[in-house]
Order: structure tokens, then C-alpha cells, then sequence
């Protein structure tokens, strides 16, 4: 059996990017304590916003630009129903999602009719003649500037220190003067906006349209890194890259002749499997952060 | 403005709380208090916790404010710390009216606060947590709020690593932490809200070093307690609330712990005594020249009002010859644990417990002193049959339970108390549905709970245990006394060989504490052998035969009551090993 290694190394760092947007956008609203299950949804807002103001515009920027703002937007509209109402995380972030989604696919059956939606601007890749190199300006935003950026915000600005504050013990960062819900929503606006950054990656750089069930899952699969991570930046980019890693193993398979006997299927779901087992490893003895889905309210 | 409420004579003659009057020794110029809280009023709903509360408290004075639970000190506290608003009132700094609507205005206000629960971020280093206040969004000072830290333990006297991370730092250690926190903001006025009540006696007797070091650099510190003892020993005035109003403010020198104890509850106090041996608590103050703590032990005595001879109470001490209460040895121990060890768990790759032999004869409590986190919680979750035990066996009355399943464990004779009363209720169901969760296999018919057999069963049990509710109140509306009332009466009813209870009044009034003392001693007057795991030494010192510490998942002392006393239980609880000798 032969691998082409480097094609694969290229593919896993394409398909790793929306997942490391997601996950490092999920990871700054849980560490401030609030678990945004509206990341399905964000992500595919941010494809679908991307796509339609790309091509009315005719501006990929412009388009990336409208699907970071509806990603703010989608943040902060989860923190509406869980910083100042209180409600249910997982019933406002799953709300959020179907909402969303639901909303993206009327808007396009409205827009596009039933047929396919048009190619629009879009990103193109740097070095295309490079191996593993040759990939989209987001991807290198994503691994050299925003994961690193992330890390040292956590760890080293005072908003990182609000976010982990209100995060583990709101009543201590509430007496420390911070106050709570404003670092909730600062931290699901820039959570959001990654996640919509993730979604846009996958229409406007991989794909250049928008189909239904763009997303596919990917939001999930951008919480359970997360966990995996234990809320920590550099594991959650690993994980990404290790799920994109059986992803591209697992495409290569099915062309590969020696594997033909084994269900199509059962190969597209070795992935996610992975993601589960790795779950089951690192999920035990697991520190969630103190205030993990607690709203806060003073006494 | 004159206080309503007459001041409760004292020796140094009453005072009134209002302003202008303080400037306590400042000779013919009275200046202005460094905090005042004039007519301070707050209700919840019909509730008035504070009803025109005046309180004033100087430079580098440590003014005490000492009341029973639910007397409305934390509250006040809560208001003057910004984090509950108040209906009416004023509060002034310097003489000057202030605004406090936040914690982030009472810290510009120079007003810090050290809760008895920590506002600590567990996950975060003490550098990090100290400047959280007032950090910006950008990057943070690290090397300015280390420098800070040191700063601020120097002047409190003690040594803190900036570095370390607060979840691995003892309580003791935390509430530095905290002090640290509140100088670092530059603090002029520092509130500590009960902040012995989680300490052992050496750290308390830190915290008293470090209180006077502080008030004479000219920091104003407000000093809660219910504990008179301590009160008289590091304040320079007392205040007592009651009911939400002060019942009296008296300088502490030549204080009489009893007329405190009469203000703060309101009524004259009988003395607090096991009937059955001569008052322990004078061979602990004997015991202890230095006076660690004793004191604090006798005058919470005479304010609790336990009688166990005298109190009144359905079946008082009257039934039962208390005095005959000897261990009887003819019987099998009520709990015998040999080399019972549980594994795993903690960071530092220990054991939860290790080797613990222990016996309860029957007609003895034992008490468990520790500091918590110790191998407790784990030992009571064992004994409730929530965890199997690793190594070693568990006998209730000569039968072996070990590893065996909760119900099991209650045929055998096991009741227990479990710390988490609200983990021990089920919220939903009614007051008399909890009272017989634990044995419905009695009250059946057919495959039917026979309901009009419960009734008769709660309502025995309500009347019995003098409990504040109707059999069908959910159990979650009532209050933390009369729900642990509901416990206690839940274990006792089947009148257990052996008793396990785990800090039976935390957190309970003065009034609901006494009852629960006194079902515990009559337990043990009726042949139960009793475990008492509790932080509270009084308590520990109060009701126990024999008293047993754990350090680390280990028993590390065992001490009959007389050779306990609070100096030789703090340094076992901390870890230290005691001089031969000094422990027979």
C-alpha cells in the first residue's frame, strides 16, 4: 500500500481549519462558563451569509466580513437566553442551532429556488504549487495567528483572566468588580465569530457555494474537541487535526483496492469514531469549569 | 438620630451607635469614623433582615458585629459590600455620604471583604487572582502583582508563594490569600465574616497576629462572629445584632461574655453541660495555658444553652439515667472498621483512606475531628454504602457489612447523617414520603405504599422531633433546621445500634443545634454507639467520649476527652506529630 503522504498532510490541514475556528470560538464560551450548543447553527449561518453577500457583492472579503459579524451576532443572541434570562444552555443552544439553520435553508430556497445556488467569489489557495504549503490564507490565520492568539489571551491579558474568572467562580469575579455578563457576551461574540469563520472557511475557501447540510456536524464534532482538549488551546488544535488526519486516512482508503471489500459508509463514520474513543479516554476524571451551564445571578 | 433599640448595658455603659460618636480614644475632638452604616434597612419580601441598622467603625479599630445566624449580620455585610442592595439608609466613609451599588464601588470606596466562602478562583495563582480586580482587557502585569502580593504578606507577616495555585492551598492559606487580595486593592476597611469558623486554632492565632499588626498601621477591620470567646479577645468594641437591629454596642475591654450572650439571643442562657462527667470543657482550659481557643469553647457553651440535664424538651434528661451510659462491653461494638483502606482519587497519588481501625462501643461517641478534605467524606460515603471499600472490613453490631449495599447496612443497624442534608432529601417529595424513603418496605401493602401508615409514622415523628411542618410540605420549603430535623428523626426512628453523623448542625441557629446535641446524647444514653465527624471542635468537645483525629485518610491521634483540648487537636488536625509525652 501506498500513501500519497504529502497530499494527505495538505487535505488534513484544510479540513482541520473550520474545526480549529470552531473549537477554539467554543472553547472561549465555555471557559467563560457558558456551553453555546448554537455552534452547528453558527457555523452554518456563517457558510450561508458568506456565500450570499460574496455573491451580491462580489467581494469574498466582503462576504467573509458579513459572515463574522452574523457570527457575532448568533453569540450574542445565545447570550440573550442564557447570560440575561437564565434559560437552559443546552434548550437555548440547540434553539439557536435549529433556528438558524432552519432560517438559512428558507432563505436559500427562497433566494435560489430549489435549484443549486451559484458559484460565487472565492478564496483562492497561496503557493499552489507547493506541497502541504499550498493551502488558504484562513488556515494559515487559523494555526499561526488565531490559535496562538487565543492561548496568550486566556493566559496573559486581563480579558483572559475575566473570561477563566467568570468562568470557574462568577461570585469571585463579581467581588473582584468584573462584572459577569458583559464578559459572558464579550466572550459568545468572539466565540461566535470564530465559529461563523469556520463556517465561512467551508463555502467561501473549500468550496466556492453553498449546499444544504453544509455544515454537517462539524459543530459537534468542534464541542466534543473541546472536551477532549480539557478547555486547553493547544489539545483542542491537536484534536482538530488529528480528527482531519483519519478524515484524509480515511478517504484515501476508500480508493485504496486492498480496502474496496469494506462499506463506503463505515469508512465516512471512522472519524467521528475516533472522536467518541477519544472521548471515552479523556472524558473520565474530566475538570469542567465551576460554573459550567450555571447561570449566574447574584443572591 | 437616636438608636430605637436601647443599648444592653455593659460595663463600659451604654453607647450609642450613632454618628458622631465615634473617635473612640481620640481625645477632645471627636474626628469622623472611617466607615458608618446609618439606619441601614433591608427586607426580602415581609422579611426585615436589617431594620435601621447604625454601626461605625474607626481607624485601626477592629469592631466586632456578633449575632446568631440569621440575626442579619451577613447580610449588612453583603450591602456594605455592594452585593445586595439596601431599601433605605446611608453609608458614609471619612464623614462623606458614599454611593455603594457594586463590589468594584466598595473596593474604590476602600472597602475589602473576606467571606467565609472564598471568592477565589481555584483554577487561577494567587498573583493572578489578586489582580483581578481592576485588570483591563489587555496584557496583564504579572511581574506588578507578584510584587504586589509579596508587598502585601509582609505587611500581614506571613509568606505566600504569588505563584501558587489557589485549589492547592490549605483553607488556612486561602483566607491569606484573601486578606492579600483585599490589601493589594489598598483597603482601609476590611470586613472578615466569621473568618475562624474555617480555621484550626494555630491559624486562627495567625489570624489574630495578623489583624493586629494590620489595625495598627490604622486599618479599620469589622470583625463577624457568633463566637464570644474570640470576640473579646481581638476586638475593641462589640456590637450585637439582633433580629435585624442592634440590640447593643459595648467597648470590649471587661466584656461579660454572658451579657453578650443574653443580647445576642435574648433571652438569659442556662450553661451547657453533659451531665455525665464532670464539665470537660474546664479540663480543656486548664489544658491550655495559652488559651488557644478554650475560651471560645466555654462562652459558646453558656450562649448555646444545652442542657442535656435541665433542657426541656418532649423526653428530657429525666428518662434516662445519662449517668449510666457507660460502654458496655458485653455487647459487640456498635461499629468496628479494621484496616479499611480506599484507593485512588487524589492528585497527590495517595490513598482517599488508609488503615483505619476503629471501634464504637455502644453507649459511646466518638468524635472525628479533621480538617476537611481529610478522608471524611470518603469514610461516611463508605459507611453509607456509596462506596465499596478497597481493604479491610466494616462491622455493625458484630455483623459484617462490608461492601454491602445501603439497605443492608440499615437492617444492620447503621443509621447515618450525612453532611449535604440537601443531598439526603429528595426535594420533590413530601416531608413525610423522605421520612420513610429509607424503610417504604415497612409501610407496605401489597405492592402498595400504605399511606395512612406513613401519616401516623410522620405525624409520631413530627410531634416527636418537635419538627415546624405538615407531613404533606414538600421538603424543600423548609428551613436547613427542620429539614435536618427530618434526617435526624429519619435515622433515629429505627434507633440505631451504631449512628454515623457528619456534621449534624453546620450552618444550623443556635436553637436547632441544641436539639440536634441533645438526640445525639440521648442516643448514646439509649446504648447507640455514635460517630461524629465534625470541623466543629466545640461541638467535638462538647458530646464526645473519646475523640479520634484524621490527617491525610489516616487516624493520626486518638485522645480520651480528657486529654483533648483544642492545642493538641489543632496540631494533629494540621499534620504535626506530638511529642511523647505530651499525649499519654
Amino acid at each position: 500500500m501506498n500513501l500519497p503522504l504529502w497530499a494527505m498532510v495538505t487535505a488534513m490541514l484544510t479540513t482541520a481549519t473550520p474545526l480549529v475556528f470552531g473549537a477554539l470560538g467554543e472553547l472561549v464560551t465555555e471557559r467563560a462558563g457558558v456551553l453555546n450548543l448554537g455552534i452547528e447553527g453558527t457555523m452554518y449561518a456563517g457558510a450561508f451569509v458568506g456565500v450570499l453577500v460574496a455573491g451580491s457583492s462580489g467581494s469574498v472579503w466582503i462576504g467573509l466580513l458579513a459572515a463574522l459579524v452574523t457570527g457575532v451576532l448568533a453569540g450574542l443572541f445565545v447570550g440573550v437566553f442564557t447570560v440575561t434570562l437564565g434559560v437552559n444552555q443546552h434548550v437555548a443552544g440547540i434553539g439557536t442551532t435549529l433556528l438558524l439553520i432552519a432560517s438559512c435553508n428558507f432563505a436559500s430556497r427562497l433566494l435560489y429556488g430549489g435549484g443549486s445556488v451559484p458559484q460565487v467569489p472565492k478564496f483562492s489557495q497561496l503557493l499552489p504549487d507547493v506541497p502541504v504549503a499550498s493551502q488558504y490564507l484562513l488556515t494559515y490565520l487559523a494555526f499561526l495567528i488565531v490559535a496562538p492568539a487565543m492561548f496568550v489571551l486566556l493566559r496573559s491579558t486581563g480579558f483572559g483572566l475575566r473570561v477563566r474568572a467568570v468562568g470557574d467562580n462568577p461570585e469571585a469575579a463579581d467581588a473582584a468588580g468584573i462584572s459577569v455578563a458583559r464578559t459572558r457576551y464579550a466572550a459568545l461574540g468572539l466565540g461566535g465569530m470564530l465559529m461563523a469563520a469556520g463556517g465561512a472557511f467551508i463555502t467561501l475557501a473549500m468550496l466556492g457555494t453553498f449546499t444544504l447540510n453544509i455544515t454537517n456536524g462539524r459543530g459537534w464534532v468542534c464541542i466534543a474537541l473541546v472536551i477532549f482538549a480539557r478547555w486547553r488551546v493547544i489539545p483542542a488544535v491537536l484534536g482538530g487535526l488529528l480528527f482531519a488526519a483519519v478524515d484524509a486516512l480515511q478517504l484515501q482508503l476508500v480508493i485504496t483496492p486492498q480496502f474496496a471489500g469494506i462499506p463506503q459508509q463505515l469508512m465516512s463514520a471512522l472519524p467521528y469514531l475516533v472522536v467518541i474513543g477519544a472521548l471515552v479516554v479523556a472524558g473520565r476524571s474530566l475538570r469542567y469549569p465551576g460554573a459550567y451551564l450555571k447561570p449566574y445571578r447574584r443572591t | 438620630m437616636n438608636d430605637p433599640v436601647q443599648p444592653a448595658p455593659g460595663p463600659g455603659g451604654p453607647v450609642s451607635g450613632g454618628p458622631g460618636s465615634g473617635g473612640q480614644g481620640s481625645g477632645s475632638e471627636p474626628i469622623a469614623p472611617l466607615i458608618e452604616l446609618v439606619g441601614i434597612r433591608k427586607s426580602f419580601g415581609d422579611l426585615v433582615v436589617n431594620d435601621g441598622v447604625d454601626l461605625a467603625v474607626d481607624h485601626g479599630q477592629v469592631h466586632a458585629l456578633l449575632g446568631e445566624n440569621g440575626a442579619g449580620k451577613t447580610t449588612l455585610m453583603r450591602i456594605l459590600y455592594g452585593l445586595t442592595r439596601f431599601d433605605d439608609g446611608a453609608i458614609r466613609v471619612d464623614g462623606a455620604p458614599v454611593r455603594i451599588a457594586s463590589p468594584a464601588d466598595a473596593i474604590a470606596a476602600g472597602i475589602g471583604m473576606v467571606t467565609q466562602h472564598f471568592s477565589l478562583v481555584g483554577t487561577m495563582t494567587v498573583a493572578e487572582n489578586v489582580m483581578l480586580s481592576g485588570v483591563g482587557l489587555g496584557r496583564v502585569d504579572r511581574a506588578g502583582a507578584v510584587a504586589a502580593v509579596t508587598a502585601a504578606a509582609d505587611r500581614l507577616g506571613v509568606a505566600i508563594d504569588p505563584g501558587a495555585r489557589i485549589d492547592r492551598l490549605s483553607v488556612g492559606e486561602q483566607q491569606r490569600v484573601e486578606i492579600v487580595k483585599a490589601l493589594a486593592r489598598e483597603c482601609r476597611l476590611l470586613i472578615l465574616d466569621e473568618p475562624t469558623a474555617v480555621l484550626v486554632p494555630q491559624d486562627v492565632e495567625a489570624l489574630f497576629g495578623a489583624i493586629r499588626r494590620l489595625t495598627a498601621d490604622g486599618l479599620g477591620v469589622l470583625f463577624i462572629s457568633h463566637k464570644l470567646g474570640e470576640v473579646s479577645r481581638i476586638s475593641d468594641r462589640v456590637s450585637v445584632l439582633r433580629r435585624g437591629r442592634i440590640a447593643g454596642s459595648v467597648p470590649a475591654a471587661g466584656i461579660e461574655p454572658r451579657a453578650l450572650a443574653e443580647m445576642m439571643v435574648g433571652r438569659p442562657t442556662v450553661g451547657v453541660r453533659r451531665t455525665d462527667r464532670p464539665a470537660p470543657l474546664t479540663a480543656a482550659r486548664d489544658g491550655s495555658a495559652d488559651g488557644v481557643g478554650a475560651e471560645v469553647e466555654a462562652d459558646l457553651v453558656a450562649a448555646r444553652g444545652v442542657d442535656v440535664g435541665t433542657a426541656a424538651g418532649p423526653d428530657a434528661a429525666g428518662e434516662r439515667p445519662a449517668g449510666t451510659a457507660a460502654p458496655q462491653r458485653l455487647r459487640p461494638p456498635a461499629l468496628r472498621l479494621r484496616e479499611l483502606g480506599l484507593s485512588g482519587g487524589t492528585a497527590r497519588g495517595r490513598d482517599l483512606l488508609t488503615d483505619l481501625n476503629l471501634v464504637v462501643q455502644p453507649g459511646e461517641i466518638v468524635g472525628m475531628a479533621g480538617v476537611s478534605g481529610n478522608g471524611q467524606s470518603e469514610l461516611v460515603q463508605l459507611l453509607s454504602g456509596l462506596r465499596r471499600p478497597s481493604r479491610g472490613t466494616v462491622e455493625v453490631n458484630g455483623i459484617d457489612v462490608t461492601g454491602a449495599s445501603p439497605q443492608r447496612m440499615i437492617a444492620a443497624g447503621l443509621g447515618r447523617i450525612t453532611e449535604d442534608r440537601h443531598a439526603s432529601v429528595v426535594p420533590g417529595l413530601t416531608v413525610e414520603q423522605n421520612l420513610v424513603l429509607e424503610d417504604a418496605a415497612t409501610f407496605r401493602r401489597g405492592p402498595f405504599l400504605d399511606s395512612g401508615a406513613v401519616r401516623r409514622h410522620a405525624s409520631a415523628l413530627i410531634e416527636r422531633f418537635n419538627i415546624k411542618a405538615a407531613p404533606t410540605d414538600p421538603i424543600g420549603a423548609l428551613s436547613g433546621g427542620n429539614m435536618q430535623k427530618v434526617l435526624l428523626a429519619r435515622a433515629l426512628a429505627r434507633e440505631p445500634v451504631a449512628l454515623v453523623a457528619s456534621q449534624p448542625t453546620r450552618g444550623l441557629d443556635v436553637g436547632a443545634a441544641e436539639f440536634v446535641h441533645t438526640q445525639l446524647l440521648q442516643r448514646r444514653a439509649a446504648g447507640g454507639g455514635l460517630l461524629l465527624v465534625s470541623e466543629d471542635l466545640d461541638e467535638l468537645l462538647a458530646l464526645s467520649d473519646r475523640i479520634v483525629v484524621i490527617y491525610a485518610g489516616r487516624i493520626v491521634g486518638d485522645l480520651t476527652i480528657e486529654q483533648a483540648d483544642p492545642r493538641t487537636l489543632g496540631l494533629l488536625m494540621t499534620g504535626q506529630r506530638l511529642d511523647e509525652g505530651e499525649v499519654a
